[in-house]
């Protein structure tokens, strides 16, 4: 009987498949989160610092939700670092043409839609411009805001005097002031070159962290100290250290790592996407400039686009707009850990600044503008080249 | 989905593996597993007064308790913490018999060190008649079958069921009054509980689990003497047993958690908590094998406009099956006794669809814990589980796999 005992109480965790003490860790290349190689010490604690508060700081009542918010913390709309799930996508409204937003004193850019209880939420004025936005994957963004201004200007093209039929902006924006030059920064008209946020409105990672908090969640920082509710300055819910690592966190967070890049579809696939025009816009190699974090000082990286807005054709204009783009302007969307994207979307694609196109390939058919010419090369590739090109897509 | 459902293979097999053995050590001994009481005309709510260190007999105050303490690994997706040990919880039960038919009992848990101390139960019980007892102080709220059933020497696990401590909130009490009493037929037992308490407060739908959370109402300020609502909770249990079948209770427990006046003027709508839970417990004679469980819904009311991330519906269940293995003399305990055992957890924070998407909600846990036990004798548990898990997030992604070790002890004393 002891034997059987014995036997039994082994085999209980053998059954569970070969992982007798626990489950496997995932691959590197299998999940988005996790810091870049090689940082110091000092710099891997600050990670952790930025990453607890961006993933495990939930906001209640107590604490400074809302009154009136989108979400509850960063991680309820970006989870796993990767793209969130349209069930926390958020509408912004009452610009149409670039300039200013008349609707600012009806609660725009952004509509709070959820409320605690005891108060209302926004609703959107009838009739106002506006569009939804799903989150975008953060990895790597340390690298794309170590891109030098020169860089961004020079992939850009505005009059198309190459003639390829694809121009490219650079979205001259204003910015707060509580932000800093980058090195070797190039203004225009006292305009400066915004690039993150899918209007590329947003100025570096400060700004859209402190942006964040604010708009997105309630809270009010030494930053951004007006209350999206009642429009008063209050003291502070978040203090600057916190801000300060969250950033920290988006700068140091690893690039997605590419999967089966020997896989002979995905190789043919990564030639048909030079060939068809992708790449003209999603660039597939940048370069960073100098940065104080040795780790992502002067590298190559590939995050799939260029940072630029560019004209995509009446399907998507929403008739919406920030900054200084038109309402057909997009910024190229990096494609970097595109694959990886079901994994925070429960299971399936949401792709597209609002989650409309259910699969890469329903992504590709809205490209127009700009990118019409590119769109109708892939319609014109055969079944197997098409596949090839997915295929390459989803191993990014 | 493909690894998951293969994964649910894997539990069936367990849970049929547990038959299998079951057969093989038929006709054991039933006495030894403490948290069985079949024989006696006792129901799960009798639990704090059937606790072996307590006799009203001879001594007018008596004093008791347990302790438990584990050593615990975890690997959760590959990545362990390394090995930690816990000294979980000590409780101590003072009981004092005042007259015939006046008894105080308290029971008060240091967690965590001593960092947490709680009053879980302190309450004076005036037995008028076998239907009517009057109890009243911090009772604990009659809702399933191991919040009021919880002390640690009774299970063969060293974590408290998933549907029990983190859907529902035991071990929970709170201050109040009632009554309970019971009647007997025959083999039939038929008791019940009910009683008027505070109840819960706005932390349940505002919390760090970013989720609906009953077990947070306890991070709100002096529980025990302000109600939150200003409306008091019900809390009742209707239970039925025959002593050669088993038990089964039914109960409930609700109210208004929210403040929705403040300075007599309403500054919010009304949100109401309710809760339902079924519990049932028998042991198969011929096998010895005790089964135990509960299945439990609740229900919040939420504003509209509130975020989905908080959901009006969840449910759960665990459920318990212990088979007596081998017995005998072992040292100088005569009826030492190993028991194996399975536990199935599932608990659904979020039951529901998103609007924007109409996909489901995840937020969901489900496990199994296979385990074996040792009792030297009843009042005292070795127990060695494995715990494995498939945790889903709101979004309903790909599950997170975590699997557990523990090895402990829990003792009366
Ligand atoms: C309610 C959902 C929601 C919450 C909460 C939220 N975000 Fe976002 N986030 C978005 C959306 C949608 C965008 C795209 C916005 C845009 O295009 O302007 C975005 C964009 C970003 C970007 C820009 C990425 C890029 O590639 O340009 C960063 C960085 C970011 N969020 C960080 C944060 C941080 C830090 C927090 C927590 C303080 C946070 N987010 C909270 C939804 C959310
Ligand atoms: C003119 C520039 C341009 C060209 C050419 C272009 N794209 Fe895009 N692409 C964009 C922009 C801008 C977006 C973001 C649009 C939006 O969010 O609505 C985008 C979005 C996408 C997305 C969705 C990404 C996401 O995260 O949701 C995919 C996939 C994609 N492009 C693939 C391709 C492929 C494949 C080609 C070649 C056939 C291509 N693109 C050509 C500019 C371009």
């Amino acid at each position: 009987m002891n034997i059987y005992l014995l036997a039994s109480l082994l085999l209980f965790p053998l059954l569970f498949s070969c992982e007798v003490l626990g489950p496997a860790e995932p691959e590197d290349y299998e999940l988005l989160d996790g810091p870049v190689e090689d940082l110091t010490m000092a710099e891997i604690k600050r990670f952790i610092e930025g990453d607890v508060a961006f993933n495990d700081q939930i906001f209640t009542v107590e604490t400074g939700l809302g009154p009136i918010f989108t979400g509850t913390s960063c991680v309820s709309c970006h989870a796993g670092d990767g793209k969130g799930h349209p069930f926390v996508k958020f509408t912004r409204f009452g610009q149409s043409f670039p300039g200013v937003n008349n609707y600012l004193n009806q609660g725009g850019p952004q509509l709070q839609n959820k409320a605690i209880p005891g108060y209302e939420p926004e609703i959107l004025p009838s009739g106002a411009p506006h569009s939804s936005l799903v989150a975008p994957i953060v990895t790597g963004l340390g690298f794309l805001d170590a891109v030098s201004d020169q860089d961004i200007i020079d992939m850009s093209d505005p009059d198309d005097l190459d003639g390829d039929g694809i121009s490219g902006r650079v979205h001259w924006n204003t910015r707060p002031d509580y932000v800093s030059d980058r090195p070797g920064t190039i203004t225009l008209d006292g305009k400066y070159i915004s690039r993150f946020g899918k209007k590329a409105r947003v100025y570096d990672l400060l700004h859209q962290t402190a942006d964040a908090y604010n708009q997105d969640i309630g809270i009010t920082s030494y930053f951004e100290p007006y209350d999206t509710y009642s429009g008063d300055k209050l003291n502070p819910e978040i203090d600057r250290q916190t801000i300060s690592d969250v950033v920290f966190y988006l700068k140091t967070l690893k690039a997605p790592i590419p999967r089966d890049q020997d896989n002979p579809d995905v190789i043919a696939g990564k030639a048909l996407f030079q060939n068809i025009q992708c790449a003209s816009c999603h660039k597939p190699t940048l370069e960073t400039g100098y940065s104080p974090i040795e780790a992502i000082s002067f590298k190559e990286f590939h995050p799939y686009t260029d940072l630029l807005l560019h004209d995509m054709g009446p399907e998507l204009d929403d008739g919406y707009t920030e900054g200084y783009a038109y309402s057909n302007e997009w910024r190229t969307a990096p494609l970097w850990g595109i694959g990886l994207s079901k994994d925070s979307q429960g299971g399936q694609y949401y792709l597209l600044h609002d989650g409309r196109a259910r699969s890469i390939e329903e992504a590709i058919l809205y490209h127009g503008g700009e990118a019409e010419n590119s769109k109708n090369m892939y319609q014109g590739l055969d079944q197997n080249e098409k596949s090839q090109l997915l295929k390459f897509i989803e191993s990014l | 989905m493909k690894t998951f459902t293969l994964k649910y293979l894997k539990i069936n097999l367990i849970i049929l593996g547990t038959f299998c053995f079951s057969s093989t050590f038929s006709q054991e001994n039933e006495e030894l597993i403490t948290n069985k009481n079949n024989e006696k005309a006792e129901l799960n709510m009798d639990a704090v007064f059937n606790r072996p260190t307590l006799g009203f007999d001879k001594i007018p105050v008596t004093l008791g308790g347990y302790l438990e303490a584990n050593t615990m690994y975890r690997i959760e997706e590959g990545i362990t913490e390394g090995l930690s040990f816990q000294a979980r919880r000590l409780t101590i039960f003072m009981a004092a018999s005042i007259s015939d038919r006046i008894k105080f009992l308290t029971e008060i848990e240091f967690e965590d060190g001593g960092k947490e101390v709680a009053i879980e139960f302190a309450a004076l019980d005036v037995a008028f008649h076998p239907l009517f007892n009057f109890r009243g102080g911090i009772v604990m709220n009659p809702i399933g079958a191991f919040n009021e059933n919880h002390d640690g020497p009774k299970w063969e696990f060293v974590e408290r069921p998933d549907v029990s401590v983190n859907m529902l909130a035991a071990t929970q009490s709170n201050a109040g009054f009632g009554a309970y009493g019971k009647t007997y037929s025959g083999n039939w037992i038929f008791g019940y509980e009910a009683y008027l308490t505070n109840g819960f407060n706005s932390k349940i739908i505002s919390n760090e689990q970013d989720k609906t959370y009953l077990p947070a109402y306890k991070e709100g300020e002096d529980i025990f003497e302000d109600n939150f609502s200003g409306k008091a909770m019900f809390s009742g249990k209707l239970a039925i047993k025959n002593r050669n079948i088993g038990e089964i209770g039914l109960s409930y427990m609700g109210g208004v958690y929210n403040k929705f006046e403040d300075d007599d003027e309403e500054v919010e709508d009304k949100a109401r908590v309710d809760v339902l839970a079924i519990d049932w417990n028998t042991t198969i004679r011929a096998t010895g094998t005790y089964i135990v469980g509960e299945a439990a819904w609740v229900w919040v009311q939420t504003p509209d406009t509130y975020t989905q991330q908080y959901g009006n519906k969840q449910q759960g269940v665990f459920m318990d099956i212990v088979q007596p293995a081998y017995k005998r003399k072992i040292f100088e305990w005569e009826d030492a006794t190993f028991n194996l055992a399975v536990r199935f957890d599932y608990v659904d924070w979020n039951v529901g669809k998103f609007t924007e998407t109409n996909t489901n909600i995840g937020d969901q846990i489900i496990a199994i814990t296979p385990a074996l036990s040792f009792r030297p004798t009843p009042k005292t548990v070795f127990r060695i589980n494995y715990r494995y898990e498939w945790q889903k997030d709101i979004l309903n992604n790909p599950a997170e796999k975590a699997a557990t070790w523990y090895l402990g002890f829990s003792s009366y004393f």
